[in-house]
């Protein structure tokens, strides 16, 4: 009996395999990163299907609706071209398909091995949004607040990197004409 | 519920809730040229219909027949299906906005909103609309136009930065209510502070009501935040090169937004349907309906007001704005409420 939750899973299975596909082929890379984008939204769709609400609804708003939109911004503020056609490395044809092809395989029997054939139950991840602010802010309190100490440092990073150079002096390097 | 009823259900409220927010659309848009044209010592449309009232019709009507050119030098894929996400993501949001209390029709708790009421109802609006950037976006960047990419990057650039502020303006609410779930806002509004004042959330979150209200003008592209489109500096921004149906969709999508925004804000802060409600069971049953209307239009009209009241911002006074004062200013609405419900 095909429930229709098979036919959801694998309709947004098809989707997100094809996006991830295609991103790889295309040679433009606001279509690659469009095609990030459906592979993001087919993921959103599974997790819904896991019941994992909250997951699903994240994963739009954060990847779809806001790293996404960085990277198109980024695209489209460079103007990146079309990529040009190399004929590839051979190395990369003799050992990078087959090491690609027996990686794949290898974390299958991992998985399979570990955690069986046995579909997840609907529910199995948490799904409503309480739960996972219960789980969050009780039980992984201290890694969330040093997750977000890292992301800090990240941003500050960031922030440094891309500031103008200054003197020792604490002055800008450049003279400002004015 | 079995699936049969179920999926008629489904079908029937989609068609009636398109139906309606179309119409909306069609006559926001006559409302604005009329109440602008007021406000301007003008007559707005008067010549089709009475008061102008069919020139919607009229409109539509011609953006129909008129050529649709597409420019030589446009990214043809993505220049096509720009208006299309643009108008899709702006009539998707709509499906989560409950209308009213669940009624029960033959048997059956049938919600009046076209989803389910879900616990994720407020994220799903967000994430939807924050799709819809790609609309604009991608029109900038595949019209190949300088103009329009100007007017694309500002769109991006403009949304993704006032979306912190929006988002954050909303989690007071949130706490206050504890739920994600509209239906849940709602009923937590209901009843009266002091017995006469309506325990609305506009009053103890006014500081995140006004927040709400400048980010929304930003995410829709309204005046004082239309930088998308200045016609002073972008010609038209990023739907310059657009003409006919294509450029329709945008200005469809444009009022959709705005209609969405003007229905959150009134499940959120104004109250959703909670209003005075008495007389014959026939009238109780419509009176919420009436007061949810009543109220989206109330917003609607403050932002044709605006329109026609302001001048738009310089762009570094934008984002000046929106990271260096509404940011902020959210964050501390958002600190005292959570520390006022901690209490």
């Amino acid at each position: 009996m095909i429930s229709i939750h098979l036919i959801l899973f694998l309709a947004f299975g098809i989707v997100a395999v094809a996006g991830a596909v295609n991103l790889l082929v295309q040679r433009h890379p606001i279509n690659s990163a469009l095609s990030l984008i459906a592979v993001m939204a087919a993921l959103a769709g599974e997790y819904l299907l896991l019941g994992a609400e909250f997951v699903a609804a994240v994963q739009v708003i954060v990847y779809a609706g806001a790293i996404m939109v960085l990277f198109v911004f980024t695209i489209m503020l460079l103007n990146a071209g079309v990529e040009e056609r190399t004929k590839g490395s051979r190395v990369a044809f003799l050992f990078g398909i087959p090491g690609m092809l027996l990686g794949s395989v290898l974390i299958a029997w991992v998985l399979i091995r570990h955690s069986g054939t046995e579909a997840v139950p609907v529910g199995a991840l948490p799904g409503p949004p309480n739960v996972i602010g219960e789980l969050l802010f009780h039980e992984f309190l201290l890694p969330f607040e040093i997750t977000s100490i890292l992301i800090l440092v990240a941003i500050m990073g960031a922030v440094v990197l891309a500031s103008k150079p200054t003197t020792p002096g604490g002055g800008p390097a450049r003279k400002v004409k004015d | 519920m079995p699936i049969g009823p179920y999926i008629l259900a489904s079908v029937i409220k989609s068609a009636i809730v398109l139906g309606v927010l179309l119409t909306a659309v069609a006559y926001t848009v006559w409302l604005e040229r009329k109440v602008v044209g007021h406000m301007q010592n003008r007559w707005g449309p008067t010549r089709v219909g009475p008061f102008g009232l069919l020139q919607p019709l009229a409109d539509g009507a011609k953006f129909l027949f008129k050529e649709d050119l597409t420019p030589p030098h446009v990214y043809k894929p993505l220049y096509i299906a720009a208006p299309m996400i643009a108008v899709v993501f702006a009539l998707t949001s709509i499906a989560v906005i409950p209308f009213g209390n669940p009624v029960v029709i033959d048997g059956y708790l049938i919600p009046l909103q076209i989803t389910t009421d879900v616990n994720i109802g407020l994220l799903l609006i967000l994430g939807v609309t924050s799709i819809g950037v790609y609309g604009v976006a991608l029109a900038g960047w595949s019209s190949n136009n300088k103009y329009s990419l100007l007017g694309g990057l500002r769109a991006s650039a403009q949304m993704v930065s006032y979306e912190i502020a929006l988002g954050l303006s909303l989690v007071g609410v949130l706490i206050m209510a504890g739920s994600f779930s509209l239906n849940d806002i709602v009923a937590a509004q209901g009843g009266h502070f002091w017995g006469f004042i309506p325990r609305w959330n506009i009053i103890p979150q006014f500081v995140g009501f006004f927040c709400y209200l400048m980010a929304a003008y930003a995410e829709t592209n309204r005046i004082p935040f239309d930088l998308p489109e200045a016609e002073t500096e972008l010609v038209a921004g990023y739907h310059t090169e657009y003409s006919a149906m294509k450029f329709a969709m945008f200005f469809m999508a444009e009022y959709a937004n705005m209609i969405t925004v003007a229905c959150v804000a009134t499940l959120l802060f104004l109250g959703g349907w909670h209003g005075p409600i008495s007389g014959p069971p026939v009238l109780r049953a419509i009176l919420p309906l009436f007061w949810f209307g009543a109220k989206v239009f109330v917003f609607l009209f403050l932002y044709i007001w605006v329109r026609g009241t302001l001048p738009r911002f310089r762009y570094d006074q934008l984002m000046a704005f929106g990271w260096k004062f509404l940011l902020p200013l959210a964050i501390v609405n958002l600190i005292g409420t959570a520390i006022a419900v901690a209490w």
